[in-house]
């Protein structure tokens, strides 16, 4: 099980490492799985995987043994333990807990600590990014290799050219998952149809979206399937070197992706020749350091190159000059995570799932107000109702659903006369948000609407890069007048120019952020006017949030 | 611009307009004696598509495009003005204004600053948006010139000429969003940033009273950008 | 008769993080970032010593170094306290309740994020985004990251440290 492979891999070895990894784990009776991503760790389930150790050595327990694994989805249950092939799942585990769970072994589970994993949460959901994910250990390369990781890789270097390559992938639909939507297929191919003596890909990991965390969960529970994905799209695209833009605070995962990128070079599947083959693909890994607007391709190449992370006019787009003006391809993390089960299991089987425009599925981040918070994964098409209803299970504490708020600081809050909508691309932007990285965020009858529309311009106006006029001011004088309405001091006239300055910040704004910084402002008044007119005119907050005493009496007097 | 460079044709405001291919569309439109208004642009400096005054409508996208950046392709058809486009530029100015401390009447540049006289050329005659009011010190330490960031609308042309034409690269903005400003050297005293040549360009190329000679009064500070132009051909540079 | 390894200063220890760091990354301009990340954590903040060090030895303008060590969060010019407290400012934890744990920072030790206390002890910080959603409200008390965090709890830890 602690085998460490060290040598070069060849196409042939790779199969038969799965099977020999396969065989392995007849040995044992009983696998714990304990999650030690970020979340269930902060919990102390490094101790949970120490003390379950503990009691096995102690119980004289052979055939049993301890993995630590990546996100199972359901955090707000964590720590999560599953025992396989038992088919246990068992939920807010602490370390005095590991006695009972090997006890518990060859005999009744342990009731109170018992999570029922036959409710939506668990199965309605379509796992393709997050298929390894709380199975596999992250820190493992063989148990990758077990999967059949890095096959894909080897079957696309031995048996196809890149424009196959392309070709499947544009056929597959696949749409970049950081947020835009721009067919995928269609970036490789512009890159790689670009000349010059170098090009490079690019791996966005600078998840900055507040309430998204889905990029840092596949990182931290399943690095070794992005670097495959980044390696199958350097192929195609003809680049050799690659970087991966991660955020400076998200230290598991950047450790976890250094220890990969190590495991991957050792074995000759990443670095020179890669097995034994004359494609050679060398990645680096680069931190932020603070800064939401990095995350927009331009920034980020800007800050790669040590620069401020300002973006740049496009055109030119980074596919035909980006990274030192070489073409560059810019993908998001769960972009290249899709890459190899589309390899794996043809463009048509990606493009059966999901709707007419909107192929695949999508990871979500469901948090706020709503009993299960974590990451789920379902159809492109899922219903906004089925989310947050079935699998999430619904508002705690007896509240009502009032919104729920999908793509950030540049997308909007969708109310409930429209649950039914089918989460894709085009749905959520025509009811005035976006789909976004992933982060959907729930509200209830407490959550004041201009108060969250505040919140998210507080962000644009700290995270602007101040470059341009519309945005670097424009993002300062919407938050005074959204500050002057939530405290009871604002004016009609304030409600038009903020209207107004929506308008001109979206259609004269330099990048995304400025240009979608309105859009929560936007979408809030569309759905929320009367919170809006009831803050102006009565000094009065619906949510029941903004205190307006102080400024009520001063009026009066 | 090779004299072998191919002429391609595009429409801007009504008119058939040629022009060089490796043209930007302000460019073209300049030769033509239309006007589109700029303000972070300066001949003879690179082009950063900052201000967004120039920002044009194209037929066939939804997107305002950047004129000064904007290469020019076959068959274009740009519109400079519309009411949108006026509108939009009334507010740019309003954001310039509000957001830092700008008095005229006392002004050394008054009378002789781009920002005052463009506001006059779009009609922006008053500022509705809420005024930042931010505390900016004045920088008075450099023996002949004076720094007074309340007057700054960062268009970063100080930092370019120093960058791409001095080389001393003395300026760049520290912060960012609505805190950014312009530095010198570790955010020291100008008079104390060794990298300075006091050679007084980034004075000549600012277009308000932000960065101006000592010894002027009240709307006696003249600018005299025209040398860029002249200095980046004497030096054999392209831009 | 073996001599024993010099013994370097503090200074000369953080010089030689920093010199591999931009050995690491070909002394190139582009190597900024990583450095300055190498040499705040060797010194917990970034002085002007080591602003005009990475400029010297990388080449880069003075003023350019100052604009890229102040644009991005993750540096601060100034030294921080202690003990940190950084509290999450993310949508799901603002929806649960992270303007109160401020609050109650603010109101007890009277610092604002971005300050330390008088004593060097605490240092109050905000971030984006932990990625710590589904534990709201949350923050990185040291190097551990809480959750579900109330104001009492909060202070309590806090307090921990300041009679520490």
């Amino acid at each position: 099980m602690t085998h460490q492979i060290v040598q070069a891999l060849t196409s042939e070895d790779l199969p038969k490492i799965a099977e020999a990894e396969r065989a392995a784990a007849e040995d044992f009776d009983h696998t714990l799985r304990v999650c030690v991503a970020a979340g269930c760790l902060s919990q102390h389930s490094d101790q949970i995987v120490q003390g379950l150790e503990h009691q096995i050595h102690e119980s004289g327990l052979k055939r049993c043994r301890v993995k630590g694994v990546g996100c199972m989805g359901l955090c707000s249950a964590g720590p999560l333990v599953s025992v396989r092939p038992d088919g246990m799942l068992y939920q807010n585990v602490t370390p005095e807990d590991t006695s009972d769970i090997v006890k518990s072994l060859d005999s009744e589970p342990v009731q109170r600590l018992a999570c029922s994993t036959d409710r939506p949460f668990f199965t309605q959901q379509t796992k393709v990014v997050l298929e390894n994910s709380g199975e596999i250990d992250p820190e493992r390369l063989e148990d990758y290799l077990a999967v059949g990781g890095y096959q894909q890789l080897s079957h696309v270097l031995t048996d196809l050219v890149p424009t196959q390559v392309v070709d499947q992938i544009s056929r597959s639909g696949l749409r970049g998952r950081g947020g835009a939507g721009y067919p995928t297929g269609l970036k490789w191919g512009t890159v790689a149809k670009a000349g010059g003596p170098q090009k490079y890909v690019i791996c966005n990991a600078d998840e900055g979206d507040p309430g998204a965390f889905m990029d840092r969960s596949v990182l931290e529970s399943d690095p070794h399937r992005v670097l495959e994905g980044m390696a199958i799209a350097a192929y195609a695209v003809g680049a050799s070197e690659g970087y991966i833009y991660i955020r400076a605070e998200y230290p598991l995962a950047i450790k976890r992706l250094q220890t990969a990128i190590r495991q991957a070079e050792r074995a000759k599947l990443l670095g020179s020749s890669i097995l034994g083959t004359a494609f050679n693909l060398h990645i680096h890994i680069r931190l932020g350091a603070g800064a939401f607007v990095c995350g927009e391709e331009t920034a980020l190449i800007a800050s790669i190159e040590g620069k401020r992370g300002q973006p740049r006019p496009r055109p030119p787009f980074p596919a035909a000059s980006g990274l030192w003006h070489a073409p560059t391809l810019i993908n998001n993390v769960e972009t290249y995570a899709n890459i190899a089960p589309i390899i794996a299991n043809g463009p048509e089987w990606f493009a059966g799932i999901g709707t007419e425009r909107s192929k695949g599925t999508k990871v979500f981040a469901l948090a706020g107000k709503i009993v299960n918070t974590g990451l789920i994964e379902v159809p492109m098409g899922t219903s906004l109702r089925t989310i947050i209803n079935d699998i999430g299970e619904g508002i705690p504490d007896g509240h009502l659903f009032k919104a729920v708020q999908t793509g950030g600081p540049s997308g909007g809050c969708i109310p409930a006369a429209h649950l039914d909508t089918s989460v894709d691309y085009e749905s959520l932007t025509s009811l005035g948000s976006i789909m976004g990285s992933g982060g959907m965020i729930v509200m209830d009858e407490y959550s004041c609407m201009v108060d969250v529309a505040r919140y998210f311009m507080e962000f644009c106006m700290s995270e602007s890069c101040g470059k341009c006029v519309p945005c670097r001011v424009g993002t300062a004088e919407m938050y005074e007048l959204l500050s002057r309405i939530v405290q009871g001091r604002a004016s009609d006239e304030d409600m038009t120019l903020l209207q107004e300055l929506c308008e001109t910040v979206k259609y004269t704004s330099l990048c995304g952020l400025g240009q979608s910084a309105p859009n929560p402002v936007l979408s809030t008044i569309k759905y929320f006017e009367n919170e809006y007119r009831a803050h102006i005119a009565d000094h009065v907050c619906p949510a029941g949030q903004c205190q307006f005493e102080a400024v009520a009496q001063e009026v009066q007097l | 611009m090779t004299v072998s460079e191919r002429v391609k044709t595009l429409v801007i405001d009504g008119r058939d307009v040629s022009a060089r291919e490796s043209s930007t569309v302000l460019e073209a439109a300049q030769e033509e004696g239309i006007f589109i208004p700029t303000m972070c642009r300066l001949e003879g400096l690179s082009n950063v598509g900052a201000c967004r005054l120039c920002l044009v409508e194209v037929k066939g996208s939804n997107k305002l495009l950047p004129a000064c950046v904007t290469r020019i392709e076959e068959g274009m058809e740009i519109t400079t003005h519309s009411e949108r486009l006026d509108r939009y530029r009334r507010t740019l100015l309003e954001f310039m204004f509000a957001e830092g401390n700008h008095i005229c009447s006392v002004c050394v540049a008054n009378g002789h600053c781009e920002l005052q006289s463009m506001a006059q050329k779009l009609g922006m005659d008053h500022v509705r948006v809420p005024y930042v009011s931010p505390r900016r010190k004045v920088d008075a330490s450099h023996h002949r010139f004076t720094l007074d960031p309340n007057r700054c609308i960062l268009c970063t042309r100080c930092v370019r000429v120093c960058d791409e034409v001095e080389g001393a690269h003395t300026w760049d903005i520290m912060g960012r969003g609505i805190t950014s400003h312009i530095i010198s050297d570790l955010n020291e005293p100008w008079g104390e940033a060794t990298s300075c040549t006091s050679c007084g360009k980034c004075v000549q190329v600012c277009p308000t009273g932000a960065l101006i000679e000592k010894g002027n009064s009240v709307a006696e500070s003249v600018k005299h950008p025209g040398f860029l132009p002249y200095l980046k051909r004497a030096r054999g540079q392209h831009e | 008769m073996k001599q024993s390894a010099p013994v370097l200063t503090a200074e000369e220890k953080r010089r030689r993080m920093i010199t591999a760091t931009m050995r690491k990354n070909g002394f190139t301009p582009d190597a900024l970032i990583e450095t300055l990340h190498t040499a705040q954590s060797a010194a917990g903040y970034l002085d002007d010593v080591s602003l005009r060090f990475v400029a010297n030895e990388l080449h880069i303008p003075l003023s350019k170094v100052y604009g890229v060590a102040t644009f991005y969060h993750a540096f601060t010019l100034k030294p921080e306290g202690k003990h940190r407290c950084i509290v999450c400012q993310g949508t799901a934890c603002y929806i649960k309740g992270s303007q109160a744990l401020l609050n109650a920072v603010t109101k007890t030790h009277n610092i604002t994020p971005g300050e330390t206390t008088e004593d060097g002890e605490i240092s109050l910080l905000t971030a984006r985004c932990l990625g710590a959603c589904s534990m709201a409200p949350a923050a990185i008390m040291d190097e551990n990251v809480v959750g579900h965090l109330t104001p009492e709890h909060a202070l309590e830890v806090l307090g921990g440290w300041k009679k520490s």
